[in-house]
């Protein structure tokens, strides 16, 4: 017994012996990179791994930084959690720099003094931004982009510029890649940008300069200033920036600075410990990623590989590989000697590409080039002499078929005839001059972040039985860094489950096998009127968050029922009939149909906003809405509501919002027609009708639109001798205007067209999709829309009269339904064993009223 | 107050010191959740009357911290039970706490059981 114990012990002793330790210096996206790959190997129980970043945080993702100013959520930028690292047993320590490397002794120091013993050192310190020595630089209100700590003291220095005056400036010192994102963020904090270039074009590296000039005028429409060609001798202001001197009495006036002029490898613990450097900076390391010394490792910017610093992060990537690999001793994975430079970006909504070969001399090559500046487009590709050889090419504007020009040049694809066709599309019929993605050799790479080949995303679908992008993405990696090959990945999914004899079946779920339209006529024909009975006789298992609200949607859709039926399958917000907000609190926002309010019902609307303490905003749909009702609030707000007069707005819905309209012709001096009353008219009639999407309409008095009529699902103008009809239209993110569905007709006959439209979308729909997206699908488009709703061509018109006056004669206010059903309310308590409400909502106050506290 | 993910440490079936009774069985909405308390605790507790069984976990979303999560709807995937947030659709496991949609960190489960009329959730403390 007490050998066996002894023997144990020994045997644990000795392992940890063998246990070699690699300390990895850096927490950046290739540090973690490394920290990934390495824990994804078996080997790697033959190490301790020790991490150290200088940052508060875990790794993030910087290539996404310009995000953070669009929604504050760094741990939306986080690339895994604190919580990884230890179940990978992977021990990180942040907040701490290492100071020092003792190559003798094979130790490091810390910032507190600590001393750790390393058998392999990886040094992926990665970059600081390079400061340029302008007089003044170190003045307040200059700032630098890398951090997201950096970010925030942008923010909160760009709030107190707002403070003080409406129109502040900020500069950005640099025009490449990163200052142009560092551009459209000041814009997005509400300062007007201007960015200063030391070259005399913008993105000197990437772009030549006719492509460089599109790119400008593009950037400059968006409201971006641009000064190409200047040199800044010196930084003004008393204590803080006011302004920036180009010299020869050239100035500009600014109130905050960033500077974004390049990189400088972070390479002080290199040069310390005597490794070799290169002459201007960057530890130097051969294909094995081994500095001179072999026990240390240097990756991503820090490293100088064929005496360049790689400032991508694909190469980083491809550098932790390689690291990886040598210390598991796998030593014949090394780096290629060229590194691919390629890249693809979205630069504040423009696509900017450039390839192989950027520009070039001309007894390389020869180019065609397409410039089209009245669209924003620049296309350029340098063919070789013969014209068989792609040699690189440059893309402004529209960047759809980088992927598949970057892979003919990887690839060395010959060329069509006509390479022009290229970029400029072939003549004719049959539109593409490139085949398919199926094209390409098997070894062409298709995810240059994660190295994932063609052969590998077909091979996941063929021979292991993947069969949409998700799970290809979870099996190969492919698409989880940039994304930027996902269009790609799609192609192939879809020919590879062609060549099976599959198709892609858009079927909703895992729980149904169909889409939305063949389940909406599924539940017709059967005439299912239960969610559960629905799962019994046409699906599978037990339903998730994805099919109950769609089956919610077609329940309501066919028999009109209203959300409180089956409140479980709701989407959150038709559960509660109120929009859920920030803090969990919900908004209530009764119907204004047509915004045409008295102002009675505005007292009354006042008082009780004022009784519940919710703060109050006019929407964007010309009605009122009222924030920061609890739970248990909602049915008691809304029985005063209902007692004066008002009834549900449906805001919450996928269903009709509201129909804006101009004044008219009642009180508008140019108003052709009663815009008013007919969006009154056709906002009741449409009023808790459920769709696939929700849907908004707009009445306009005459063609100025001010009702904004062709920015809606639906939209009729008043003109000489009727009206004239507008369907597909919206706002938000994609905007789209609506498309003529019918000149100069009656009412009756408007009213008519629209409601078959809806009618026929609302039963043909994919879930969540707006009429514009719809429109966009359908094959034959508005021509095809306008033969069946007015032409018949279908012989559906009937039914979806029918139908439509069916939900017309049905019509009841759900929140009236609710407040004098008493099983109804008694949903709305925070918690079933307490009368106590919820003590984890915290407002503070905000220009008089209240807002819901910030997120920790 | 505002609520601390700390407070919420997930309880295995052999560590149950207190069974607390929650509740009536019929004030819990079929498929659906509803909250409780217990002490400081918010605690959601899910009927999956499909399957008869019963589920309970913290109310806090770890995602933006807000109580929130009985309200959420509920489902299953790979024939794991699961809660959406209603908030910005985080989905949970019932059975591990795993974020199964994202990175987020786990949040804490509860044993429940079913007694006569009334339902009872597992504490440690």
């Amino acid at each position: 017994m007490f050998y066996t114990y002894l023997y144990v012990i020994l045997l644990s002793s000795l392992k940890s012996k063998l246990m070699k330790t690699i300390i990895v210096v850096g927490n950046g996206m290739v540090g973690y990179k490394f920290c990934e790959k390495i824990a994804a190997r078996e080997e790697s129980e033959n190490f301790k791994i020790i991490v150290f970043g200088e940052e508060p945080r875990a790794a993030y993702d910087r290539v996404h930084l310009s995000e953070f100013f669009g929604n504050r959520d760094a741990k939306a930028l986080e690339l895994a959690p604190m919580s990884w690292y230890t179940e990978n047993k992977i021990e990180l320590i942040v907040n701490e720099r290492v100071t020092d490397i003792h190559r003798k002794t094979k130790t490091v120091t810390t910032g507190s003094d600590k001393e750790y013993t390393y058998d392999y050192l990886v040094l992926a310190t990665g970059s600081s931004p390079f400061v340029p020595a302008i007089n003044g630089v170190e003045k307040e209100g200059v700032f630098v982009y890398r951090t997201i700590e950096d970010l925030e003291a942008m923010l909160n220095y760009a709030e107190k510029i707002k403070a003080k005056k409406s129109n502040g400036r900020a500069a950005i010192l640099g025009g490449g890649l990163l200052g142009l994102e560092a551009g459209k963020a000041v814009m997005d904090m509400g300062l007007e940008p201007h960015v200063v270039e030391y070259a005399p074009k913008l993105m000197p590296r990437q772009l030549d300069s006719r492509s460089s000039n599109v790119l400008q005028l593009t950037l400059e429409n968006m409201g971006i200033n641009i000064h190409s060609g200047k040199a800044t001798n010196r930084i003004l202001g008393n204590g803080a920036i006011t302004g920036m001197d180009f010299g020869e009495d050239d100035t500009l006036e600014v109130d905050m600075l960033v500077i974004s002029a390049g990189i400088r490898p972070r390479d002080e613990l290199g040069k310390t410990c005597n490794l070799e450097m290169g002459i201007r900076g960057g530890i130097v390391v051969n294909d094995r990623m081994q500095t001179s010394d072999p026990n240390i490792f240097a990756i991503g910017e820090v490293a100088l590989y064929n005496q360049m610093i790689y400032g991508l992060v694909a190469p980083g990537y491809e550098m932790a590989e390689v690291a990886v690999n040598q210390i598991i001793e796998s030593f014949e994975i090394v780096m290629r000697p060229e590194i691919d430079m390629s890249t693809k970006l979205k630069l504040i909504g423009v696509d900017v590409a450039s390839f192989g070969i950027p520009y070039m001399p001309a007894d390389k090559g020869l180019s065609i080039i397409y410039e089209n500046k009245t669209k924003g487009l620049y296309k350029r590709i340098n063919v070789s002499h013969d014209g068989k050889t792609l040699l690189g090419g440059i893309m402004v504007g529209d960047a759809e078929d980088y992927s598949i020009l970057h892979q003919m040049y990887l690839n060395n694809i010959p060329l069509p005839d006509n390479a022009e066709e290229l970029i400029v599309g072939a003549r004719g019929e049959g539109g593409s001059a490139f085949g398919s993605a199926m094209d390409l050799p098997d070894t062409a790479v298709i995810c240059s972040c994660e190295a994932v080949t063609k052969g590998a995303v077909c091979c996941s679908v063929i021979d292991d039985g993947n069969e949409t992008v998700k799970e290809v993405a979870k099996a190969t990696k492919a698409t989880t860094g940039c994304g930027g090959c996902k269009p790609m990945v799609a192609d192939l999914v879809k020919e590879s489950l062609k060549s099976l004899g599959k198709t892609v079946k858009e079927s909703i779920c895992e729980h149904f096998d169909y889409s939305r339209q063949e389940l909406f006529d599924i539940v017709k024909l059967k005439n299912i009127h239960d969610y559960d009975q629905l799962l019994d006789e046409v699906g599978k298992g037990h339903g998730c968050e994805v099919c109950k609200p769609l089956a919610a949607s077609i329940f309501a859709s066919i028999y009109n029922e209203t959300a409180n039926r089956q409140e479980t399958i709701q989407d959150s917000n038709d559960r509660y009939l109120a929009n859920i907000q920030r803090n969990g609190t919900y908004s209530v926002v009764p119907r204004v149909a047509g915004g045409e309010i008295s102002p009675k019902q505005l007292m009354a609307m006042g008082r009780i906003a004022k009784k519940y303490d919710l703060y109050t905003k006019i929407t964007g749909g010309q009605r009122i809405d009222m924030f920061g009702a609890k739970l248990h609030e909602l049915p008691l707000i809304w029985e005063e509501l209902i007692a004066e007069g008002f009834e549900t707005g449906q805001a919450y819905g996928k269903s009709l919002r509201t129909v804006k309209s101009c004044v008219g012709s009642t009180w508008c001096r140019y108003g052709m027609d009663e815009s008013v009353s007919f969006a009154i008219e056709i906002e009741n009639r449409y009023k808790g009708i459920r769709s696939p999407h929700k849907f908004k309409g707009g009445v306009s008095g005459c063609i100025r639109e001010c009702a904004e009529a062709r920015g809606k699902d639906f939209g009729f103008i008043a003109v000489e001798g009727g009206w004239n009809v507008y369907v597909g239209g919206n706002g938000g993110a994609t905007p789209r205007h609506a498309e003529l569905l019918a000149e100069k007709v009656d009412k009756e006959t408007a009213i008519k067209y629209v409601d078959r439209f809806m009618m026929f979308y609302i039963k043909t729909a994919p879930p969540l999709t707006r009429t514009a997206a719809w429109l966009d699908k359908l094959e034959g488009g508005i021509t095809y829309l306008k033969n069946v709703v007015i032409n018949d061509s279908l012989g559906i018109v009937d039914e979806l009269d029918t139908d439509m006056q069916n939900f017309v004669d049905t019509y009841k206010c759900e929140w009236k339904e609710a407040v004098e059903t008493p099983e109804i309310r008694e949903r709305y308590t925070h918690f079933i064993n307490s009368d106590e409400t919820d003590d984890n909502i915290e407002f503070v106050s905000l220009r008089e009223q209240k807002m819901p506290k910030e997120w920790a | 107050m505002i609520a601390n993910l700390s407070t919420y440490e997930s309880v295995q079936p052999d560590n149950v010191k207190v069974w607390f009774k929650a509740g009536p069985a019929s004030k819990f909405p079929k498929n659906g959740g509803a909250c409780i308390k217990y002490k400081d605790k918010q605690i959601a507790i899910f009927n999956f009357t499909r399957q008869a069984t019963w589920y309970a976990c913290q109310n806090l979303c770890p995602h933006k911290m807000e109580m929130v999560l009985s309200r959420g709807m509920i489902g299953e995937e790979d024939m794991q039970p699961k809660v959406a947030c209603p908030l910005h659709k985080n989905t949970f496991s019932l059975k591990t706490g795993k974020n199964l949609n994202g990175s987020l960190d786990a949040i804490a489960t509860y044993p429940v059981k079913v007694e006569g009329e009334f339902v009872f959730v597992g504490f440690s403390e």
